[in-house]
């Protein structure tokens, strides 16, 4: 067991309360705006349904950055993370002037002398778009 | 078609890439963080897709960037990000194959100050038939 920030008892199989994010187009333009990754299937309807995707779709990098946001509030800051990696499994989709939700839970998978595992999940829309979400944070 | 040759290759990106303060506060406001100290854990795919789409360009390397999905991806982070810091930035192919006439290959990205790695990340880029 380690003792995070003086009040938490952490152990292995410890839950972290679920919290949700909204995405919408707004949030894809910025996303595409900061990140460089400009790809239209991430903002131009037309040409997603043109290569075959049911709508619009956020940038999986987009989901994992709000997933990371989930952790390092949990840890402690963006210094925390030592590693974190996802498989994309299935696109959040993003339909015009529609909010999505990005719903993150999270369960403690091991515990270190000075590291925590985090076993990652998000779902939207009821489904999960990550596989294999793993982050492992300094205590 | 990937160049066989290339599998087990590190290409190192030409010049280096500085990190300013306006990239990390953009990136930060869009996931809601506020403390822009250091920059959030999956800052560094801004870097290294475009250093990687750049590095591995090479028409002899054999990547179609045109047809790239990204599969997966993973970060060890060494020494976080800061404002003001400068990488040289290198891509080593680690991994391919071929599944269902899809190329599967796994890319490496080091960001490096100095000879000192930094960050490492790892892109596996699904090129559809």
């Amino acid at each position: 067991m380690v003792n995070l920030g003086g009040a938490r008892m952490i152990e292995i199989g410890t839950a972290i309360p679920e919290r949700i994010f909204t995405i919408n187009r707004a949030t894809l333009k910025a996303y595409a705006d900061a990140s460089g990754d400009q790809n239209p299937i991430h903002q131009n309807e037309e040409f997603a349904l043109s290569v075959g995707l049911p709508n619009v779709i956020a940038h999986g990098m987009l989901t994992m950055a709000l997933v990371g946001k989930f952790v390092t509030d949990w840890a402690g800051g963006s210094a925390k993370v030592k590693h974190f990696g996802a498989r994309f499994t299935k696109p959040v989709i993003v339909p015009a002037d529609t909010d999505v939700d990005l719903t993150v839970t999270a369960t403690v998978a091991a515990v270190d002398e000075n590291s925590i595992t985090l076993e990652l999940t998000a779902t939207s829309a009821g489904i999960k778009v990550l596989g294999m979400a793993k982050a492992v944070v300094f205590t | 078609m990937l160049n066989p040759d290339s599998v087990g290759r590190t290409f190192e990106g030409a010049g280096s890439v500085s990190v300013t303060q306006s990239e990390i506060d953009a990136f930060a406001a869009v996931i809601g963080e506020v403390d822009t100290s250091v920059a959030p854990p999956t800052f560094s795919i801004r870097i290294s897709l475009e250093q990687s789409q750049s590095i591995l360009s090479d028409p002899a390397i054999g990547l179609d960037w045109t047809r790239v999905v990204h599969g997966d991806q993973k970060f060890e982070i060494f020494t976080p990000i800061k404002a003001g810091d400068t990488f040289t930035c290198s891509s080593t192919i680690e991994s391919y194959r071929v599944a269902a006439g899809n190329e599967i290959v796994t890319v490496r990205s080091d960001l490096k100050s100095g000879s000192t790695i930094a960050l490492s990340s790892w892109s596996t880029l699904v090129v559809r038939a």
